[in-house]
Formats: C-alpha cells, structure tokens, sequence
C-alpha cells in the first residue's frame, strides 16, 4: 500500500449529501477483477450517458476538474454498501482523498486499507472549501496526514483529528494482517481460553 | 462498589476483547464468518499472502449475490461469468475446508436469511460478512456488522478485527404498535426520523414494548435496516422469544451446552441504568404504512401522504437535492404516494423474503390478479420448500405472479441478472432505493409486502 504522508492536488466539490457507494460504482462491475480496467467503472452512471457520452454536468467532466485527486463532499459520503470497490476505483482513478462532514462507516474503515484519505471536517469547513474550489475551479487543496491539516484556496486552513492507528498505518503504508500477526500469542491465548469458557462449541461440524 | 451496569453491546464487546493497542483500538476476536461471491478479492489477497483460513469451522461460504432465480441449468445464469463466480466462491470454500453451503443445498439462500435460520447466527457473537446488511443478525442479540474486502481477507488470516469502540444509541419505541403496521413500517419510520446518516458511528439497540412484541422475522427485518440509518450495527436483546426460535436448529447447542447457552444469553440484556451515548424514543402508535418517494431510504412517508414539494424546503442545497431526486423518480410535487403507478413489483431480499413475508403476499394475492409483472423469491431454499408445502406458490401462480424456485439477492441489488429497466418504476419490500441500483436508470420504491395492495 502506498504510504500517505502529504499530499496536494485539484480538487473537485460534490454537493450532494449521501453519495452512495452504488454512485461511485455501479453494482454490475463488482464482479470484474481487479485490472487496469477499475479505474473506468468511477461514478459510471453520473459521468457517462446511456451511449457512453460525457454527461457535461457532472463535475469531474468539466475541464478545470478532469484532473481531480481530491473530492470534497458534503454529508454520508460512501453511504450504503459495504463493496471495497468504491474505494478501488477512486484509488484506481487516482483519487487519495476525500474530504467530508460525514462518511458511511463501511467506506471510511475501507478507505484505510487502500491508502485513500478521508478527512472528516465539520459541515461548515467542506462548505466552505467547496464554495472555494466553485470560485476558482481547477484550484488546489493540500492535505497533510503529518500535520493533520487542509489548506485550501483563499488562505482556507482547517485541522483534523484522525485515529493515531489508522493514522500510522497510512504514513508507513503497512498491511494490517502483518500488523495484526505481530499480536499471534495474545490471539493464540484468547482462543484458548475462549474455547474452554464458551458454551457454543465452534469446532461442532 | 458494584460494576457499572454495562449494554448489552459493551458486554459482547467486552467478551471479544482480545489486546487493546497503544491508539485505543481493540482487537476483537470474530466468532462467525459468513462469505457470498464477492469474497473473491480477499480470497486472492490471502492466497498471495500464501496464507489459509485461520478458522474454517467458523467460516461459512453461501454463494447468494450471483446465483440465478429461475433454476440452476448453464442457461438459468446471466452469463458465464456469473457462473464461474459461484464456482470461484465454492473452490476457494473447498480448497480451505470452509463450510459450504453449494448451489444444489436445499439449505442455500440469501446469507442474513441463512444465518439465523440454521442456527448459526446466536446471542452473544460477533459476525461480520463483506456485506452491509450483516446487521440483520444482531436481531438475535448478536453484534453483527458488514465489512470490506481488506478487512474480509484480515478474518479469514487472523479470525480477528481492529476497531475502534463505537458509540451506543438505544431507539425505544413506545406504545402499541397499530393494525396493519408492519416491522418494515417501524424500521422506514426509524430512518426517516434519525435520517440516512442519523447512526453513524453508533450501535443501535432496539427496544421497548413494540420490539419487544416483534416475532423473530419482524426483528430481523428492523435491524437489517440499521446499515440505512448509517450505523454499525443494529440489536435487539434475547428473550424468551428469542429462545423458542433458536431451539432445535441445526447449528443451535444441545444438551448441557444448551443450558450453559440460556445461562449465558440471559446475562446479556442492557442492565438497568446503562448509559447510551444517544437515546432515541418513537411513540409507536403514531406509525403508519410506510413507502418511500425519493432515492435514500430516509425519503419515507406513509403511504396516505403526498410527495413532498421542494418548494417550501428553506436551505437551499436540500431543495437543489429534492428537486434532483424527484426528477430522477419521475415525480412531481403533491402527488398522492398511493396513486403512483408502479411498473414491477418485487417480493424478496434479506430484509422481506422470510416465510411470513410470504404469507402476508400470498394473503393478499389470494383471489386477486397481480396489475403489474411481480416476482417472488423466496430468501432460502427452506422457505421455499415452505411455502410449497403451504400452497403459497400456487396462490402466486394463480394471481399471474412469478414464483421463482431458487433463493438469492435478485432485484434488490440486480447484479445476478434481475434488472429493473430504465426509467422502469419498481416498488420492492428491499432495503435500497439508491439511483440505479436495480438496474441503469431504475426507479426503485421501498414499502412492505403488506402495502403492495395499497399502492
């Protein structure tokens, strides 16, 4: 996993509340593989028409923003599915992070094992920043795991509080089962004992 | 001093509980693991790691996303793709001696069906699944809750989870629940009230005398709502309820391990003056059918309602985002929800698809003809088998409705071949009315069974 440590980049404003993981990928790819092609299946259905056109309207269509790797969003961002390929594919088309009032529990956990960043920053703080990135389209926002801030255009600068594991785990970009096997005696003597005391037996075929 | 009374979600917690690190995570130890289709990827990511499944005896595999309704002939599935799915699914099963629930197993179905039904879903565990409406088995007093491949393939090789503690939510509903006023009705009523984003963070626990009253199904139903209201996890205490219901099933303790079980789920109900983080209250007696006219889930109002008018919304990106859904649904301000034509209607998924369901279907479709092309899936192959012996499917047969023989996901997510059309309108007794969900451009409606002949 690629570390995460600061990163700046053209961010692209979504207004709409609950952008749920079916938007950011429909449910007919998650069966595909995961190839060079999962970068395509991003927001499908708000990017392109029915004959596969651009849909002008759609933010990341419009040139100042075809360049984002950074989406700032308004409330329950990732909303609904527990699919990890919302996270792939924003990965995969480049994105590193999002930026939120509030996030789908499910996408915000899986965001952490894919080296995307969300940022969690209080509603009045992602509607400041996107009327910003609407005032100056194309501009940049800088996102910075280190120091736990956002800048944004128009000397916009907000901090952010992370858990100090996930934290960790994105500026080192470590995998989390060689993290978690690094604790096999105290996994080995839980089960142990676990088995002796509880009255369901797991091991009944 | 006495112990703090604790919740019954901190005492699971507490139970699973393996080390705490130095960030204040817990690593918490996972007693059931169910696996559908798409554990594909974690699947790869553990074999590149040249690892196997930890604990096979409890991982369960149930392949349920993909498979076809209609029979389980080559041509019964959407492609061959979806084929080799359901075989990639049962070889990464056998290869790690996983408990296999196959195609051909009469006791295959929709996993949140599955689970409880076998037995293999009891008070006190911690479940996970790769799929959101895990939360549907914490209606037996578990804390079940849906994760992501990475952290799929994390249980498969550890048997393990890191978490952070959530925050506690009760939602007590007060009062009688009325006439007419179904499981399905409370949980939309839930979710229009606290909103699409209302729990998140948290863990809901269900309570007061109308859940109490609830029969199993009715409690799965509700919980299996809790992901739509943006929670964990959604629970309801055991009780005697509770007991009856699991009695006798196959995966359920017998014997001296079935008196330590009761000893133990008896100790597992909130102790008087717990502390929630946030407490909810519902007077009960105020919810009415429930349909929904927008695309989330928290767009529900009684069915005797109107669409509602962006107009009179104050802030001016929530009437931007109302005026946005209604043109996606093709509806218009002030209309009567009851008089929205619908175009299909579909009866199943794991939040309605349990025998009950059924009936209450079959009770209105006796005697009567379906207006629209209306399918039914069945949510396992028990139910099925059921159903038949109730003479349920020959009521759907005989009122022009489609019985399909093979249990699954189907219409709710659309992604084994049962698509909804563009700009087709399809009311479901499902969970999800996203944009698109049920197919390109497909307007999905959520009600329950029991509202179908009202709408």
């Amino acid at each position: 996993m690629e570390p995460f440590t600061r990163f700046t980049a053209i961010a692209a404003p979504m207004d709409r509340d609950n952008i749920d993981t079916d938007q950011i990928i429909p449910g007919r790819y998650l069966m595909m593989p995961r190839d060079e092609r999962y970068k395509n299946y991003c927001f499908h259905d708000l990017r392109l028409d029915d004959d596969g056109n651009e849909v002008e309207a759609f933010i990341l269509n419009r040139p100042a923003f075809r360049g984002s790797q950074i989406i700032v969003a308004a409330n329950n961002f990732g909303c609904g599915s527990s699919r990890e390929g919302a996270v792939f594919t924003l990965v995969d088309a480049g994105f590193r992070s999002v930026i939120a009032s509030s996030f789908g529990d499910i996408f915000y956990n899986n965001s952490f094992n894919n080296g995307l960043l969300p940022v969690v920053l209080p509603e009045d703080a992602v509607s400041a920043l996107r009327a910003a990135l609407r005032d100056q389209p194309g501009a940049e926002i800088s996102v910075d795991l280190e120091t736990q801030t956002v800048i944004g255009p128009g000397n916009l600068n907000f901090s952010f509080e992370i858990d100090s594991h996930r934290r960790h785990r994105l500026l080192n970009g470590l995998d989390a089962v060689g993290y978690t096997l690094t604790f096999a005696d105290d996994i080995d003597a839980f089960e142990r004992r676990y088995a002796a005391e509880n009255p369901i037996k797991h091991d009944q075929p | 001093m006495a112990p703090a009374p604790r919740t019954m979600f901190d005492k699971i917690w507490e139970r699973h509980a393996i080390t705490v690190n130095d960030a204040g995570q817990t690593l918490l130890f996972i007693d059931r693991h169910f696996c559908h289709e798409l554990s594909f990827h974690a699947y790869n990511m553990l074999h590149a790691k040249d690892m196997s499944v930890r604990r096979p005896r409890q991982t369960f595999a149930i392949p349920d996303h993909y498979t076809p309704t209609t029979g389980l002939d080559k041509e019964d599935f959407a492609t061959e793709a979806h084929d080799a799915l359901v075989a990639n699914l049962c070889n990464n099963a056998v290869r790690n001696d996983v408990t296999l629930f196959g195609l051909e197993d009469q006791r295959r179905g929709i996993i949140h069906v599955v689970g409880p039904e076998q037995g293999i879903t009891l008070p006190g565990m911690t479940i996970v699944c790769g799929d959101s409406h895990t939360s549907t088995h914490g209606a037996l007093g578990a804390f079940a809750f849906g994760i992501g491949a990475s952290d799929v393939s994390h249980v498969l090789a550890t048997q393990t989870l890191w978490q952070p503690r959530p925050k506690t939510m009760r939602i007590t509903v007060t009062g009688d629940r009325p006439i007419g006023v179904s499981a399905k009705d409370i949980i939309l009523a839930i979710i229009g009230h606290i909103g699409a984003a209302g729990g998140t963070g948290h863990v809901i626990e269900y309570a007061g005398p109308v859940i109490e009253a609830l029969t199993i199904e009715e409690r799965l139903t509700i919980c299996n709502m809790s992901i739509e209201a943006g929670a964990r996890a959604g629970m309801i205490a055991p009780d005697e309820t509770t007991y009856a219901y699991i009695a006798g099933r196959p995966y359920a303790p017998v014997g001296e391990d079935w008196d330590a079980a009761l000893a133990f789920w008896k100790s597992l109900p909130s102790d008087p003056g717990a502390i929630f983080d946030r407490e909810v209250t519902l007077d009960g007696t105020d919810i009415a059918p429930m349909v929904t006219w927008g695309t989330s889930p928290e767009d529900a109002l009684p069915i005797t309602g109107f669409v509602p008018d962006p107009a009179t919304v104050e802030d001016e990106d929530r009437r931007a985002a109302m005026e946005r859904k209604l043109a996606y649904m093709g509806l218009s301000a002030g209309m009567k929800l009851s008089d929205i034509a619908v175009d299909k209607v579909f009866i199943g998924s794991c939040t309605n698809s349990r025998i009950e369901d059924l009936r209450a279907a079959a009770a209105i479709a006796r005697g009567r003809t379906a207006k629209v092309p209306t399918i039914i899936v069945p949510g396992s192959g028990l139910i099925r088998a059921q159903a038949e012996e109730e003479g349920l499917d020959s009521v759907f047969v005989e009122a022009g409705m489609e019985w399909r023989p093979q249990a699954g996901c189907s219409m709710c997510l659309g992604v084994n071949g049962d698509t909804v059309g563009p700009q087709e309108r399809c009311a479901s007794t499902s969970n999800r009315n996203f944009e698109g969900r049920q197919g390109r451009g497909a307007t999905g409606r959520l009600t329950d069974v029991r509202t179908l002949a009202d709408g």
